[in-house]
Formats: structure tokens, C-alpha cells, sequence
């Protein structure tokens, strides 16, 4: 089933160039506002990111990007308020320990570490959104498909 | 007359929100009046907020989405009061709604009319530094969203009507004058900043880069005009030398200004510099002040970081001109050092923190309301609760009393409600309304049947992305029953049918592909349950926000996005389960701890509501720190107010008073609290239940080691001054009196401002001349802090002949004692060294926390202490008389120095939020929050270590052992615990592992 499903994403991106699909983790306090906001003011970013709504960037357990690059999402990106700015005081600083150590962990394992993306937005920082979602594209791009754990049997 | 359940809140800004919420919480209607087309006032223009960076947006546009959303406030925009009558209790109201030219029931934000717009106006918001289309926000974030037509700059040519789908826009829309009845006002216009007339010295409005501070907040926000780069006007560069001037058209005695200190123009100022630092690198700030006036909460540290990590430059001087240069654009500032020198400097820009002034239309509002406006015309307040004007039942709050921060507007807002409580209590509950709802429709272990309704948002969607596709899409989806395409699905009708449909198809999740979550999930979530079904039964995919507003060039990509969105909802939705609300029982009693002014004036206000207070003092009588005062600087006569407080609390059969006592166990949550006190010179022991707690502990005075106090007999505190001069003519044969200020504050010991010693300085300076005029009295200072109206007193001390002298932390003065004559040397940078000989030195000793105290109180009621040993309040912008822990309020001395009307504001404030619990038989509280699977908890309490709120414990049970155990009251759903869970034990209702893998997977 995998395989097909693989097959068929690459047979209809053969006309134009690949597009990797990015999974972005947004808290909804700030990064989710921030990318809100964006829309709003129509500030225009490349489509590839994938939202999913947490209540705050310490919600997320590192499986979950581990089971997003498992399932072949070729770049995941994890965004919260500013260190500081937390609105459960400190989400976020608890989750700043925890993915530097997922970051560390995930380079053992070979993934790229440009493949997994941290990053702070307010919700104020429509613009600043935009720029980093071009920015985590570009660099996901670069990598090619994540093919690392494809089954190979 | 008979009192009215409801309450006029006149102004939506940050104080009106809060004290409306704060109100409409505790049982009361309240209509909430707003001049502009949004509400959240100045707030929401500010980029970011001292002390702590925190974003400005983030943190306000929550609560003003909540008071645009709740069900007991009735909000109107572009209002004019026209006309008032009656009496505290019962007061009629006519109110002007000015016309939109918009419907704005029918309106739906989504913006297509600004768009097309062909007509450019001036953006107010953005200071005037952008344009915006006539028919517009005021900005994105607005609340309510609702659009509006400037008929000054609109022609009329049509065409916003024509593309409006939602057929909204109503050129004929007339004017409605509505009457309003309510039991008491609030009135929080807030303030109008000072703008430099023409002709004025800073060449503002001559020169191009001369901003306002405001104009400057605009420029640095990332959602202004140039998107948070810090651009100079007149040609765009980055301005590396960035000048910040202080009191403009503030403590301005020459007419052009304002007298008074506008009390927050030091702070913003730092932050501004230290912002615009922060973003960018290269821009080195000088900031021109008198005084620096950091008197509030780690208002000194945060000066202190300005000057050593973001290299900001401090000049104490007032400049004496400013030119431009005509080449360059840059200005050339000519000023004095404080060695008397003259010095010239260019500049790239010059930002002049402008002043606060009395709302323009103060006078008018004082006259319709007929309260009375003070010398500068703000409004006029009692002395001793500084919310409530010359009339009965009408209070003010925020910047419209006196120039203030926002945390002081906050507090003054809770405060005003806390006051608004005590008047129509008996009132609370007749005038809200409750919907009545069908009982919930059971669907646990029923197979998912899930209808998606996908939104046009008129061409806001479809015009960028392919919306049946996506419909065609999302029907062949598993579990799907029923995908629907809606023009508008968040209009009226699209309700009922989405009503109509659930119960047709016998639908038990439902998905909405639209605009954010943000702000229009709860009107989803309301409109499933009148359907019958669960409020959580709800999902949503952001197709508008975060997709085809941000590829409107990419038809084919922003259309696959949106399938992958709507995917991964239904997804979502196929794993969600009905979460149940917890309800618990409130107990309606209090309990105050300290028994000074601010836990009297508390306990006063709950037990004239009618709730049971308990009241627990340390000491042998009540008073506290206060017994010590005699006299305010604005001259409130404090020993008359506290007698008369300690008579009234004796006397309220409500109130229970432990003196000698202290706390043994304080043990429950919010709602619902046992407390066991021993009191009494016997050590009674009692135990009582309670609802909530307020902390008015207090602090104490600094007692010196340095300048020979307790060694020479000559040296005394400056509460022994004011006793003295109170109690004894002693002053008449003293010839000289050196007071020092900052003893035992803004040192390395305690690094903060003591707030009231400047004013208590000042207030006995004058009292001892008053007294005896002869005496010479010297005031040796580091910044004399006499913000707002106080600022009148420092001048009249200064024209009474009383002298101030200057002197620096590294250099602090000496004394030397001669036999009986006492003399103190100074290093001064205009008259060299001197020397001045005195009988009576007066220290102005600091207020310092009560660790030990404070230490065990926090413990027990598992709330933080800052670095001060001061109590820490759950956000100290928003939220600065709550504790993160529920049920828990702090107000008085034991939050931080502050001086009795702000003491008084503050317990007032704690009573309203309070009320706001007490008011309820049962608190709801929120579903989607952890639970632990005990079956996999190892009890290693990592959880415990990341939860900020302390709602996890850990528990003996019978059958798993030692596991976590989360107290559902406590629970913010965070899920800082569960993302750190190594076994799994922890879900979150609403965001559970289960139900984000399958967004995660499941691609196709």
C-alpha cells in the first residue's frame, strides 16, 4: 500500500518539479495566530506545509515527528511563541529542551537535521511567518524525499 | 428608585474589556459602549509591553475576542452618548449608534469590499504612516470584525457592493438611537496622547524624522507599516543613531505642555529603545530624561538591561534645540550635561515620548454624566478609592483618572467592577440570559457519521482554490455521510441548515473547512450543540487563513492543500469523542489573609455582598503597615480612614477576624478550600471552608545599617520623621533636615524602586517648612519619582524653598559625626564636593518583602514568589491580582511597593475577579484537558516538574501503586506533561495522541 501510494505521488509530480510536504506543528497562542495573520494580510508563501493545531508547542511528544518522518512527511516543522511568551508560562521552554534533544537524536539516526525545523512566532509576526515557511521549504527542498525510512522489504 | 442588574461600560479598551468581562462573569448584563469601529484601544497598537517583551496582540486579542463572543455583553461600536438621567442604582441612558453603512449581522469580515476599494484613506491605526482603503478595519485582528464605510473619503461608486456576496454593504443605513437601562456606569474612555502643536521645539511635523512614540510603536510592529522594520520616514534608511526624548508635553510648566508626569513615558521609552535595538543591531538609542521614573514592578531591572545588554545610552538633560540638517535629513540635538557643558549631536531620527492627555472629549463625557473633572481635566476621584468619581454609582477607570500603565488600568478595571458588585449584588443574575439546550444526544461506540460543510467565503475561497473538488474530495472520504459547499457557512442560515442536516443525516461529528478556528470554532461548537450533539464533536480546516489567502496564484496547489487539510480534519474527527465539563460546587466564603488596608477593604466589600469573610491578621490589631501613615501627600487623613475601616469590620456580624494568627494547612483548590488557623494568645485552633483566598500579607520597612542609623540618635527612618512632625512640635528648634532617598531600594540587596518613598519625602518635606518655615530642608535623591499628579507636590516642595540635590549609586553620601553635630558630605558634578551640617538626617528606608512569610505562604498555597520575595501574579500585564493557581488573588504591599490608593484599587480588583467564582453555584471548567491512563503511569513524577499550573501530584492508588494524578480544576490542557511522557500515560482530551497520528498519517 505504501509503495503504491509513493509511486503514485511521483508519478504526478513528473511535469513539474518536486514539492516536498511539510508537516508544521503551530501553537494556537502565537504561531498559529502569527499564521493567521499572514492570511490576512495576504502575504504570500510557498504551499507546502501542512498545519496541525496544538494547544501549545509542549504539547508535542517527539513521537510525533518521529512518526511524521516515519510516515514519509519529508520535513516536519514545530513553531511556538517566543521563549517568554508562553500562554501556559512554560510550554515552550519545556519544549525548547525537548527538541534539542530530539534534534541530536534524530542526527544519530542519519535525518538530515535541516529536515526538522524549530522556530518562534508571535502573533503579531504575520510577515515573519511567511519568511520562515519559505525559508524551512527551501531547505526541505534542497534534501530531496525522505526516503530514510522507507521499508526496503 | 429600583437598582438595575446591568452596567454601562463606556470605552473598550483594555480597561473596558476587563472590567465588562470582569462583570458580565459575575451575573450581570453589560452593555459596553465603544466610540471606534473595534474595540482593545490603544493596547492593540503597541507592538510589545514593558516589563517583559511580551507581545502586545498576542496577549490582548484573546480577551478581546472573548468579550466580542459573551453571551452576557451586548457590544456596540461607533457609539455617541447622548444623554443621561438618574441616580446610582438606576440610570437611563441614550446611546447614538452611529450608522456602519455596513449590516453587521450579515457582515462576515472576510474583506472583499477594502480590497476593491478604489478609494485611498489615511490608516489612524498606523498612526497615519500607511493608507488604507474607505472601507475597511481598523486592523486585521479586529473585534468585533465587522467592516465599515468612512463616508469622508468614500465616493459612492458602488462597487463594494457589488462584489459583497453576504449583500451586507447598506449605503442607506440610517443612524439608531437606543435607550439603555442599567444600575451603574463605568466610564473608561482612556487617554489621548499629547501631540506637538505647530510652531512646537521638536520640529515635529517640520522635520520628517521626528516620530511620536506612538507613531513609533506603529513602525516597530510586525504588522505595521513597514512590516517591523525599523525605517526611517524620509528615506527609508535604517536610522543607526536613534534619539528618544522625555516628557514631551509632560511636567512642561511653560504652558505649552502639561504640568503632571504622564507616569509610563520612562518606561515605553526603554522599551521602545531596547525594541528597536532588538530588531535591529545596528541602531544605538540615546535617551535624553530627567528623571528615569521606574517605580513599578522590575520597572529598575528593566532599565538596568536597557543600559548593559542592549547598549542604551542614558543623558540626563533636557535638550535645548533640535535642527535638521537639510542634506541629510539627520538632526542636530544641542542639549547640556549635567557638568553644565553644551554639546551637539546628530541624529538619523528623533522619537519624542509624548505625554498622555485627558481624552479629547472629556470634558464632554464629564458633562453628559455630570462627574466632575480635576485641575487637569481628568476625572476626578475619591481620595481613598481611586475608581470612584464625584458621582455615586459612576466610577472611572484606567488612563481617564490619571495617567497609567496597563497593568494599573487592568487592576482599576477589576476594581471598578469589585465597587459595582458591592452597589447592585442583590441585582446579580436577574437581567443575563441562559440558553435553553437540548440534552446532549449519546454517541460513544457509535461509527463515526460525519457531515463537512466547505466554505466559499464569497470569492475568499473559492476564487483561489477549486472548492468542489475539494467537496468531491472530502465526500469520498471514509466515515463521510454528507460534504456540503456553503457561500457563507458561517452566516445565519448556513446554521440552521448545518442544525437541519445533522439531524437529517444523522450526523455525530462535524467538519467545517473555512476561515481559523480562532475565531469562529465556539460559533460552530454552539450551533452543533442546539443541534443536539457535543461541543467538542467539532472540527475545523483553516482552507481560508493558511490557504488560499496564501496562494492566491496557485490553483492547483492551494486546492491540494486543502484536500490535505480537509483530510486530515475528518481525520481528526473520526477519533474525537464527546468531553464532558466538569462541574464543581462552590463554597461562598472567603478568606483573607493580612488585615491590613488592602485585606480590610476586601473583606469589607465581601461582606457588604453578603459572603462570609474570614480575616487573618499576624498582629495583635488590624491595620497593618498603614498605622505607621498619617497623612497621604494628596492629603487623605489615613489614621481617620483606617479607624474607620477597623469600626466598620468589627461591627459586620460577616465578618470573622483572627488576630495573632497564623495558618496551619491550607489544603483544596479552587472553589473549594480548607484552611485550619491558629490564632489567639491561647493558640486556639479553628478550621474553616472557603471558596477563595486573597493575599494581603503585606511587606515591611527596610531597617538600615548604613548612614549610622541605630547608632547615632540623630539618624531616623522617615516613618519616625512623620511621627514625629505629627505627634510633636520637635521640628520648631531644628535649623536643617537632610533626607537621602533610595535607602535600602534600587541597591544590588534590592534592586527595585520602592515606589512611595519620593512621595512620603516630598509629603514631609512639606509638612516640616509648613510647620516651621525657617527649617532648611535638602533632599539628597538618584530620581525623584513623583509620577503623575504627584508631580505637583515636587514642584511645590521645590518653590517652598525645599532643596534637591543629586547623587549617584557609586557615590552615595557620607556622614560624619562630630560630637553633636552631624555632617554629610556629597560629591555633586555641578558644585564639586560640599558638605552640609544638620541636626536630623531622615533616611527613606525601602519596602521590603517579608521572605520568610511570603516563603511559607507560597508554599502552602503552591503560588511563586519573584526574585524580590514579592508575590508573583499570573501575568503581569493582564492579569495583576490573579495567580496562575486558581482561586488564588493577590492585592497591597505583598505584590509589590505601592502606596495605599493603589493598594485599595487592587483589593477591590481581587474581590471582582473573585466574585467572579463566588457567583456561581458550580464552576464549569475546561474539557480539553490530561488525563492519566494508570495502568501505564510508573509514577517517575516527570510530569510534575513541567506543569506550570502544579495540577499533578502524585497518588497512592489501590491498584496501580504509586501514579500521577492530575487535579482536572488545575488543568490548563497545556500538555507540557504529555509531550514529556515516556510511557504514554498522558492524553489530552481534545489534542490526544491517537487523534494527531491520525492527522499525521493516513495520506493518500
Amino acid at each position: 500500500m505504501n509503495e503504491i501510494t509513493s509511486e503514485s505521488k511521483q508519478m504526478k509530480n513528473t511535469d513539474d518539479e518536486w514539492e516536498p510536504k511539510i508537516l508544521a506543528f503551530l501553537c494556537n497562542w502565537c504561531s498559529y495566530a502569527g499564521a493567521d495573520l499572514a492570511g490576512v494580510s495576504r502575504i504570500q508563501y510557498p504551499p507546502n506545509i501542512r498545519v496541525v493545531r496544538v494547544p501549545c508547542s509542549g504539547r508535542i511528544n517527539p513521537y510525533f515527528i518521529v512518526k511524521a518522518l516515519l510516515d514519509g512527511w519529508d520535513g516536519v516543522l514545530v513553531s511556538g511563541c517566543h521563549p517568554g511568551d508562553c500562554h501556559y508560562l512554560t510550554g515552550n521552554l519545556v519544549a525548547r529542551r525537548r527538541f534539542g534533544i530530539l534534534k541530536d537524536l534524530l542526527e544519530f539516526f542519519g535525518i538530515e537535521p535541516d529536515r526538522v525545523n524549530f522556530m518562534w512566532a508571535s502573533a503579531a509576526e504575520g510577515e515573519r511567518f511567511a519568511v520562515l515557511i519559505r525559508k524551512t521549504t527551501k531547505l526541505v527542498k534542497k534534501m530531496g524525499p525522505n526516503k530514510k525510512f522507507e521499508k526496503k522489504w | 428608585m429600583e437598582k438595575i442588574g446591568a452596567v454601562m461600560v463606556v470605552g473598550a479598551g483594555i480597561g473596558g474589556s476587563q472590567a465588562a468581562l470582569d462583570l458580565a462573569d459575575s451575573g450581570y448584563k453589560v452593555y459596553l459602549i465603544e466610540s471606534t469601529t473595534s474595540i482593545g484601544g490603544v493596547m492593540a497598537q503597541l507592538d510589545k509591553t514593558f516589563p517583559t517583551n511580551d507581545c502586545a496582540m498576542c496577549i490582548v486579542s484573546p480577551k478581546l475576542v472573548e468579550t466580542g463572543r459573551h453571551q452576557n455583553i451586548d457590544l456596540s461600536i461607533n457609539c455617541e452618548i447622548q444623554d443621561v438621567i438618574g441616580e446610582a442604582g438606576n440610570f437611563t441612558i441614550k446611546v447614538l449608534k452611529k450608522s456602519l453603512y455596513i449590516n453587521p449581522e450579515k457582515c462576515t469580515g472576510c474583506g472583499v469590499c477594502g480590497r476593491e476599494c478604489p478609494v485611498e484613506a489615511i490608516d489612524v491605526f498606523n498612526e497615519g504612516l500607511a493608507n488604507y482603503a474607505a472601507t475597511s478595519v481598523k486592523y486585521p485582528q479586529a473585534v468585533p470584525l465587522v467592516f465599515a464605510i468612512d463616508k469622508n473619503y468614500c465616493i459612492g461608486c458602488g462597487i463594494c457592493q457589488g462584489v459583497c456576496k453576504a449583500k451586507a454593504i447598506e449605503y442607506d443605513r440610517k443612524d439608531e438611537e437606543v435607550e439603555i437601562n442599567v444600575g451603574a456606569i463605568i466610564l473608561a474612555p482612556g487617554f489621548d496622547e499629547y501631540i506637538p502643536p505647530e510652531g512646537n521645539l521638536y520640529g515635529y511635523g517640520k522635520y520628517k524624522n521626528v516620530v511620536t512614540s506612538i507613531e513609533f510603536e506603529r513602525i516597530l510592529s510586525a504588522s505595521g507599516p513597514y512590516a517591523g522594520r525599523v525605517l526611517r520616514p524620509s528615506d527609508g534608511d535604517v536610522p543607526e543613531k536613534v534619539a528618544f526624548l522625555q516628557c514631551v508635553g509632560s511636567r512642561d510648566y511653560t504652558g505649552k505642555g502639561k504640568p503632571y508626569c504622564s507616569s509610563v513615558c520612562c518606561m515605553y521609552t526603554a522599551k521602545e529603545a531596547v525594541i528597536a535595538h532588538e530588531h535591529m543591531h545596528q541602531i544605538q538609542p540615546t535617551i535624553f530624561s530627567m528623571d528615569i521614573r521606574a517605580y513599578g514592578k522590575d520597572f529598575d531591572k528593566y532599565i538596568i538591561r536597557a543600559q548593559e545588554e542592549y547598549e542604551v545610552r542614558y543623558i540626563r538633560s533636557r535638550i535645548s534645540s533640535i535642527t535638521e540638517v537639510p542634506e541629510t535629513k539627520d538632526l542636530r540635538i544641542k542639549y547640556e550635561t549635567e557638568d553644565g557643558t553644551v554639546v551637539e549631536e546628530d541624529y538619523h531620527m528623533v522619537v519624542l515620548a509624548v505625554g498622555l492627555n485627558p481624552p479629547n472629549d472629556a470634558q464632554f463625557l464629564a458633562e453628559k454624566f455630570g462627574v466632575e473633572l480635576n485641575e487637569y481635566d481628568f476625572a476626578m476621584t475619591d481620595i481613598f478609592n481611586p475608581v470612584q468619581t464625584s458621582k455615586p454609582g459612576i466610577f472611572a477607570c484606567g488612563a481617564f483618572s490619571s495617567p497609567k500603565d496597563i497593568p494599573d488600568t487592568v487592576t482599576q478595571a477589576s476594581a471598578a467592577a469589585g465597587c459595582v458588585n458591592q452597589l447592585l449584588h442583590e441585582k446579580k443574575g436577574t437581567l443575563i440570559t441562559e440558553k435553553t439546550l437540548p440534552p446532549e444526544i449519546f454517541v460513544r461506540g457509535q461509527p463515526p457519521r460525519i457531515g463537512v460543510f466547505i466554505c466559499y467565503c464569497g470569492i475568499n475561497i473559492g476564487g483561489f482554490l477549486d472548492v468542489p473538488e475539494v467537496t468531491k474530495y472530502a465526500s469520498n472520504l471514509p466515515n463521510v455521510v454528507l460534504a456540503d459547499n456553503n457561500l457563507y457557512t458561517c452566516s445565519a442560515d448556513t446554521q440552521t441548515l448545518i442544525k437541519d442536516t445533522i439531524k437529517e443525516y444523522h450526523l455525530n461529528r462535524v467538519v467545517v473547512a473555512s476561515c481559523t478556528p480562532r475565531t469562529h470554532e465556539p460559533l460552530f461548537q454552539e450551533t452543533i450543540r442546539e443541534a443536539g450533539l457535543n461541543r467538542y464533536l467539532f472540527q475545523m480546516a483553516n482552507i481560508r487563513d493558511q490557504c488560499s489567502w496564501v496562494h492566491m496564484n496557485e490553483w492547483d496547489k492551494a486546492t491540494e492543500k486543502a484536500k490535505d487539510l480537509v483530510r486530515m480534519a475528518v481525520n481528526k474527527a473520526r477519533n474525537i469523542e464527546a468531553i464532558e465539563r466538569i462541574k464543581l460546587p462552590v463554597t461562598q466564603k472567603t478568606l483573607i489573609v493580612g488585615g491590613g488596608i488592602s485585606g480590610m477593604v476586601a473583606a469589607l466589600n465581601f461582606a457588604t455582598q453578603g459572603y462570609e469573610t474570614f480575616l487573618i491578621e499576624k498582629q495583635k490589631e488590624l491595620g497593618g503597615f498603614a498605622r505607621h501613615i498619617y497623612n497621604t501627600l494628596e492629603g487623605g487623613n489615613v489614621q481617620e480612614f483606617i479607624s474607620d475601616l477597623i469600626e466598620k469590620i468589627n461591627s459586620n456580624k460577616l465578618i470573622r477576624v483572627f488576630t495573632q494568627a497564623e495558618i496551619e494547612i491550607i489544603d483544596g483548590y479552587i472553589g473549594n478550600f480548607k484552611t485550619t488557623v491558629i490564632h489567639g494568645s491561647k493558640k486556639e485552633k479553628t478550621e474553616f471552608e472557603h471558596g477563595v483566598v486573597i493575599v494581603a500579607t503585606g511587606a515591611k520597612e527596610y531597617q538600615p545599617t548604613e548612614y549610622l542609623y541605630g547608632q547615632n540618635n540623630k539618624v531616623i527612618l522617615q516613618s519616625e520623621f512623620e511621627k514625629l512632625l505629627n505627634t510633636s512640635n520637635d521640628i520648631n528648634d531644628k535649623k536643617s533636615v537632610v533626607m537621602i532617598q533610595c535607602v535600602g531600594s534600587r541597591n544590588d540587596d534590592h534592586p527595585y524602586c520602592s515606589k512611595m518613598c519620593c512621595a512620603e519625602a516630598i509629603k514631609n518635606a512639606l509638612l516640616a517648612k509648613q510647620k516651621n518655615p525657617n527649617v532648611e530642608v535638602v533632599v539628597l535623591f538618584r530620581d525623584i519619582r513623583t509620577y503623575g499628579f504627584k508631580e505637583k507636590y515636587y514642584r511645590e516642595a521645590r518653590e517652598k524653598g525645599v532643596i534637591f540635590i543629586n547623587y549617584e549609586e557609586n557615590e552615595p553620601p557620607e556622614i560624619i559625626s562630630e560630637g553633636s553635630i552631624l555632617k554629610i558630605k556629597l560629591k555633586t558634578l555641578k558644585m564639586g564636593e560640599i558638605t552640609i551640617e544638620s541636626d536630623l538626617l531622615v533616611l527613606s528606608a525601602g519596602i521590603i518583602a517579608k521572605r520568610e512569610d511570603n516563603e511559607e505562604l507560597a508554599k502552602m498555597l503552591k503560588v511563586p514568589l519573584n526574585d524580590d520575595n514579592f508575590f508573583l501574579e499570573a501575568h503581569v500585564k493582564l492579569r495583576p491580582v490573579d495567580f496562575a493557581t486558581e482561586g488564588v488573588f493577590v492585592a497591597g504591599l505583598a505584590h509589590c511597593p505601592k502606596t495605599i490608593e493603589d493598594s485599595i484599587s487592587q483589593a477591590n480588583a481581587a474581590v471582582a475577579r473573585a466574585c467572579t467564582i463566588l457567583s456561581k453555584d458550580e464552576i464549569e471548567v475546561e474539557g480539553k484537558i490530561g488525563e492519566i491512563d494508570m495502568a501505564r503511569c510508573t509514577g517517575c513524577g516527570m510530569c510534575i516538574d513541567n506543569c506550570a499550573y502544579n495540577a499533578i501530584e502524585l497518588i497512592d492508588d489501590r491498584r496501580f501503586g504509586r501514579v500521577a494524578y492530575i487535579n482536572s480544576i488545575l488543568c490548563k490542557g497545556c500538555g507540557a506533561c504529555a509531550g514529556n511522557c515516556r510511557c504514554a500515560a498522558i492524553d489530552i482530551r481534545g489534542f490526544t495522541g491517537e487523534q494527531i497520528f491520525a492527522m499525521i498519517t493516513g495520506r493518500n
